[in-house]
């Protein structure tokens, strides 16, 4: 490639501006962490989102102590909230990794100065995610039942329930996103090791990096690790929201068995993972100075990400719909209708203007290269893929096959609590993350240079 | 073995084409014993120093089948041996049930294998190297490129491999204390 194609594609925007040097790239972006000192906002916001945590571990306090009948879930919504907000954390999780993992494979390097913090961001998302499913448990200090091990009881897990397969896949998803995550901090870690001026966070900061020193026989190493890494975490991520689909599709709930799930959930996942993407990067190249790195392009390119598996999504609710009539089954059939007519069906509705609708706005160009028009185009399809997934659990659980069992769900305070602790957990991470970590990858920044370039003789 | 109180000479490159060139020479002036540090990946950079050998991915090769063969084993064990339940009559053994768990635990032990066989490859982690005694080795993480020639290496004479280095036109030229 020369200067020209590497820096700029056609008339887009460039992926990183022009009239930076590798040691500019360090510094701008080392400074925030080390030098630059905390705002009063930040302050603030890092206040408030850690009142919401704490707010969050009352409410799980409390479920410990009463049980979950504190919260609304009762028979026959027996799911209510906890499922919807684990699947809805765990896809937003989900851009992390195919930001970090399939664009790498892909080739498509305007993904380095976005891949670190939306990485993290998949880590917040994955712990705010997995404590729903074990605050459901009913008994949730026993939660270690779930893996197998030797125990006094004789007992294992059934393999063939697609709970348990939940269980493998959310954690393994986390241990390895956390490798992921970790390994490409390393040099940028002995980066700050070698820029700190503080004893101190040169010592913790060097502690990290475990002597990362970039020779070449080890960024050999690194690029391979890191590459087969990305290759390994590809299929994993298709498969975790697969394999949260079946925990849904394996059942016989109408509006559940259909083999749709599998495809339409990733989409949907990637579709709300680079809304919350979009919703963090916004902000965050406007209050630490990062338009440079954080270019229109990057933008632009995730809304038409979003544009892309947003229609796919809609493709999605199409199939329901046509399966619906389709199937001749009576129950599938009901089940549209109420949707549609039940008394959920303002949600049906709302759902529908959230992600199919109002997002189609993403096709005029001006609306995608404004940041303001973005960040509320993204927080919308938030709260859509948020009613998709209560839709999903609520409206097909109180009303299945016999009318004697048709019920109703009601969240209670507890549940509104912990669903917004979380979103403060996962905040509240993200503004320490900002603060004590590079929240763009320095060295993948340096090797967007055109000076980083080896010129043939 | 009383050791060396030199570690190896290093010169400084501004840039990574200056770097590369430099290394190839290094090595066709017959140095076997030398490394590159750099703050980013250089493809070239490996080739110019000699360097092919890389286990990472037999590591992760190995990792990745014993992580298949445990998955599967364990739920095998598990579900037809240590303890049967008969769900309306299928086999014991239902393999397509089982392949979930197996390829997550696939994946797990390959990516596993994959970071903690990269660092020990590598041999880290190594707080303390001698190259860290060279201060202007702090800007090896920033924007400067470095070469090095061990004091181990069969053809390495002070003074001699010094006149040869300094010939490369470095930005820097140091003595590494060990």
């Amino acid at each position: 490639m020369d200067e020209e194609t590497r820096v700029t594609v056609g008339s887009r925007a460039p992926v990183i501006e022009p009239g930076h040097t590798f040691a500019t790239v360090t510094d701008k972006i080392s400074s925030i962490v080390l030098t630059r000192p905390a705002s009063n906002a930040w302050f603030l916001g890092f206040g408030v989102t850690f009142l919401l945590t704490m707010m969050l571990l009352y409410a799980a306090g409390y479920l410990f102590i009463r049980g979950i009948g504190i919260w609304g879930v009762t028979i026959p919504v027996a799911w209510g909230f906890a499922i919807v907000n684990f699947v809805w954390w765990i896809g937003i999780g989900h851009a992390g990794t195919l930001i970090s993992a399939i664009l790498l494979l892909l080739r498509q390097s305007w993904r380095n100065s976005i891949n670190r913090f939306a990485e993290a961001m998949t880590l917040f998302a994955v712990a705010c995610a997995g404590i729903f499913p074990v605050l459901h448990l009913g008994r949730p200090w026993l939660a270690y039942w779930l893996f197998p091990y030797p125990n006094t009881m004789q007992y294992w897990p059934q393999f063939r329930s697609p709970l348990v397969w939940d269980v493998f896949a959310v954690s393994t998803y986390f241990t390895i996103s956390l490798l992921f995550w970790f390994i490409g901090l390393i040099p940028d870690l002995a980066t700050l090791r070698d820029r700190s001026e503080n004893r101190w966070t040169r010592m913790i900061y060097g502690l990290l990096a475990m002597g990362w020193r970039g020779s070449a026989r080890h960024w050999h190493r690194y690029e391979t690790a890191y590459l087969l890494l990305a290759g390994l975490a590809t299929p994993l991520v298709l498969s975790v929201h697969t394999v949260v689909s079946f925990d849904f599709a394996i059942s016989i709930v109408p509006g559940w068995h259909t083999t749709i799930f599998p495809p339409y959930f990733v989409a949907g996942a990637i579709y709300s993972g680079f809304a919350m993407v979009l919703m963090l990067a916004i902000p965050i190249r406007k209050v630490y100075g990062l338009e440079d790195f954080i270019t229109q392009r990057h933008l632009e390119n995730s809304a038409k990400v979003m544009l892309a598996t947003g229609l796919i999504v809609a493709y999605g609710y199409i199939v329901e719909m046509f399966m619906g009539w389709y199937s001749g089954s009576r129950y599938d059939a009901f089940l549209i209708w109420n949707r549609m007519h039940g008394p959920y069906s303002v949600f049906y509705y709302c759902l529908w203007a959230c992600n199919i609708f109002f997002p189609q706005v993403l096709w005029i160009r001006k609306l995608r290269n404004s940041p303001v028009a973005l960040f509320f185009i993204s927080l919308v399809i938030l709260v859509g893929m948020w009613l998709e997934r209560f839709i999903i659990v609520v409206v097909s659980l109180h009303r299945d096959y016999l009318t004697s069992s048709f019920g109703m769900y009601y969240p209670t305070r507890w549940d509104w609590m912990t669903f917004i602790g979380t979103i403060g957990m996962f905040l509240c991470a993200m503004f320490l993350f900002v603060r004590i970590l590079p929240m763009i990858s320095i060295f993948e920044i340096r090797t967007l240079l055109p000076q980083a370039e080896v010129k043939a003789e | 073995m009383k050791r060396d109180p030199i570690y190896g000479l290093m010169a400084e490159f501004d840039n990574p084409t200056a770097l590369v060139e430099a290394a190839r020479e290094t090595l066709n002036a017959g140095y076997k014993k030398i490394d590159a540090y750099s703050p980013f990946p250089i493809e070239e950079l490996p080739e110019a120093i000699g360097f092919q050998k890389n286990g990472v991915p037999l590591v992760v090769l190995v990792g990745g089948i014993l992580g298949g063969l445990t998955g599967y084993l364990m739920q095998y064990w598990i579900s037809a041996i240590a303890y049967p339940v008969n769900v309306g009559g299928r086999p014991l053994n239902s393999w397509p049930a089982f392949i979930v768990v197996t390829f997550e635990m696939t994946i797990l032990f390959a990516g596993v294998a994959a970071v903690f066989g990269m660092l020990a490859l590598n041999g880290l982690p190594m707080p303390y190297h001698p190259v860290f005694n060279v201060p202007r080795f702090a800007f090896a993480s920033k924007d400067r490129f470095f070469l090095i020639v061990f004091s181990s290496d069969a053809k390495y004479e002070r003074t001699e491999t010094r006149r040869f280095l300094e010939h490369l036109h470095p930005r820097s030229l140091s003595e590494v204390p060990s």
